[in-house]
């Protein structure tokens, strides 16, 4: 029963990412300050601003942040690994990322004012699954193979589309913060933003859960989930809704992030098995965590700050060859 | 929910399809009810699959009509046929290593809907279908890394964890060594003995013979013969349906025998 621990595997990594930073803390500050809010312990007041200002104000949005966005991209990577019955899917394969960035860098283009950049990358994020899915429609209804197809064609789209907008950028002032922004950051993420975005992310999340019976079936093969009295067409279309509003969302937030939705389901499903009902709430959790876990390396690790995208990667492609010896028996 | 009747049936009545141009089926009769097993023959490309396809609902005919238990099988929704009628595919590999209890457990979902997890029962259920077909040593171990013949028993055990009476099998002895192939024949007529109907489209006219209580022939988008076996498969038949020569007799024990007339080369052994 190893999905009841990463509840608490979760709240560690939360306990240890609030306690390192600049300026350090032991988890004990944290309980402390905990204990205070809820009236159980006194502290001087001075403290207690200190410990506010720290956790609550500096590292609890970011810790937020990165729980919702680990936990988005993990369940998104793991239904979309069982809706397309392939376990090197990942949640770009219908194209959100590319849409997303060339939505986030047209913003920067015409705005560079932060709400614009997010509101037009989750809305592109959208658009470029929704052009994937015509596509894959236009012949007639469509397969997995074409759905597939169709995704790639407008994630190619969406990325030459993203060069153009590049190459149009002003050089000294507008790429480079596309290119920063192409690497993901938790750093601009405030509570505010986390407050919108949070409801549809938990949403998005929450659906694709409860998706874990009709998943099992629908990794079967679309016949054989039809001859178990599932819908398979509101399944597939459903889910692909779902993970494509969190993972969208996510990558408005924070950039790109890769890795996690590829490398988490594989970890979760070694750990737990591949029934969908309990490896979703278990790569929503772990995903969670080591999203967690990999900005607590991004701000730590050197003096400025590393882009947590490319620390995913660096910690996601080890963690992927080693998932690779383990489950290539199933893969044979 | 409508409650399935104790009389199952699944008839397809005058069932046409086309694929773009190609013309698969041009009006298919074909019916099969409780206590019956009925074999289907017909060469490669025939449309065993397709007809299988239309009696399940996965696929609308141009013309003709599906019905089950005497009731138009549009008017059931997917879950009350999955409680009525199962699908036995062809074993195949699945992408991720499912053990066979939970392959099995996925046939209780029409039962328990898509939202409700598993109770007692349904393991209950589900271990005493799995120890019937004879694979409980099977049942924690990974679907991907069990043999084809295991892997047919296991969806077999799916079907009927379904509840379903009436059963379609997509020629489920196909890859299937010789063991493996007498024993499916033999879990098919308990089945049949035990109520259910089964429908089962099959490569081997000799398996048909041994355990069909009705052979179809499918042959040009028709059914082309339906009835007992002794008087569906014949020399001249067979011939027409594979293009190949075939000895029909009775053995000493009364039962109908097909034997394939092979040219042997000059001074070939014998």
């Amino acid at each position: 029963m190893r999905l009841a621990l990463l509840p608490f595997l979760l709240l560690a990594v939360v306990l240890i990412a609030l306690s390192v930073g600049r300026y350090p803390l032991a988890p004990s500050d944290i309980l402390g300050f905990l204990g205070a809010c809820l009236g159980l312990v006194d502290l001087p007041p001075e403290r207690f601003d200190l410990l506010r200002n720290l956790i609550v104000e500096i590292r609890l949005p970011r810790v937020l942040a990165a729980g919702l966005i680990g936990a988005a991209l993990s369940s998104s990577g793991a239904s979309f690994q069982a809706v397309f019955r392939n376990p090197l899917v990942s949640p770009g394969i219908l194209g959100v990322l590319g849409g997303a960035g060339f939505g986030a860098a047209l913003g920067i283009l015409l705005s560079g004012d932060s709400l614009t950049v997010q509101i037009s990358a989750f809305v592109m994020g959208l658009v470029a699954v929704g052009v994937g899915i015509l596509i894959s429609n236009l012949f007639g209804s469509a397969s997995m193979v074409t759905l597939v197809l169709g995704g790639m064609i407008s994630g190619a789209l969406f990325t030459s589309a993203l060069s153009l907008v590049k190459y149009a950028a002003d050089p000294y002032d507008q790429l480079p913060a596309i290119v920063y922004w192409m690497m993901g950051s938790l750093g601009a993420v405030d509570l505010k933003q986390l407050k919108g975005a949070a409801p549809a992310i938990l949403l998005g999340v929450g659906a694709l859960t409860l998706a874990g019976r009709a998943l099992d079936a629908l990794s079967m093969g679309d016949d054989e989930a039809r001859s178990l009295g599932v819908p398979v067409h509101v399944t597939r279309y459903g889910v692909i809704a779902a993970a494509t509003l969190a993972s969208s969302l996510s990558v408005s937030l924070a950039g790109m992030i890769g890795w996690v939705g590829l490398v988490v389901p594989h970890v979760a499903r070694l750990a737990i098995g591949p029934t969908n009902s309990r490896l979703l709430p278990a790569s929503a959790l772990l995903g969670a965590a080591f999203l967690i876990a990999a900005d607590c390396v991004a701000r730590n690790i050197t003096r400025a700050e590393i882009p947590i995208g490319v620390v995913t990667e660096l910690l996601g492609i080890p963690a992927f060859i080693l998932v690779l010896g383990r489950a290539r028996r199933a893969w044979a | 929910m409508r409650e399935p009747s104790p009389r199952s049936q699944l008839q397809g009545l005058d069932l046409h399809f086309a694929r773009g141009k190609r013309s698969v089926l041009e009006g298919a009769t074909l019916g099969f009810g409780a206590g019956e097993i009925l074999a289907l023959l017909g060469a490669n490309g025939a449309g065993k699959s397709t007809l299988f396809r239309l009696l399940l609902g996965f696929l609308s005919a141009k013309r003709g009509e599906v019905r089950l238990d005497g009731a138009p099988l549009s008017s059931f929704s997917r879950r009350e046929i999955a409680r009525r009628v199962a699908y036995v595919p062809q074993g195949h590999v699945t992408p991720f290593p499912y053990t066979v209890r939970e392959v099995v457990m996925l046939g209780r979902l029409p039962e328990t809907g898509l939202l409700r997890a598993p109770r007692a029962e349904d393991r209950e259920i589900v271990e005493s279908i799995i120890s019937r077909l004879g694979i409980e040593r099977l049942i924690d171990q990974p679907y991907t890394e069990i043999s084809g013949g295991e892997r047919q028993l296991t969806l077999i055990a799916r079907a009927l964890a379904q509840g379903a009476r009436l059963l379609v099998m997509d020629e489920p002895a196909t890859g299937l060594d010789y063991g493996y192939q007498l024993r499916l024949m033999r879990h098919l007529s308990a089945l049949a003995a035990d109520g259910h109907g089964v429908l089962v489209s099959t490569h081997h006219p000799e398996h048909a013979m041994q355990i069909a209580t009705r052979i179809a022939i499918l042959h040009e988008g028709r059914i082309e013969a339906d009835g007992p076996p002794q008087q569906v498969v014949t020399a001249e038949r067979m011939r027409r349906l594979y293009g190949v020569e075939v000895a029909v007799f009775d053995d000493p024990f009364g039962a109908r025998r097909l034997a394939p007339i092979v040219e042997r080369r000059e001074g070939a052994p014998r």
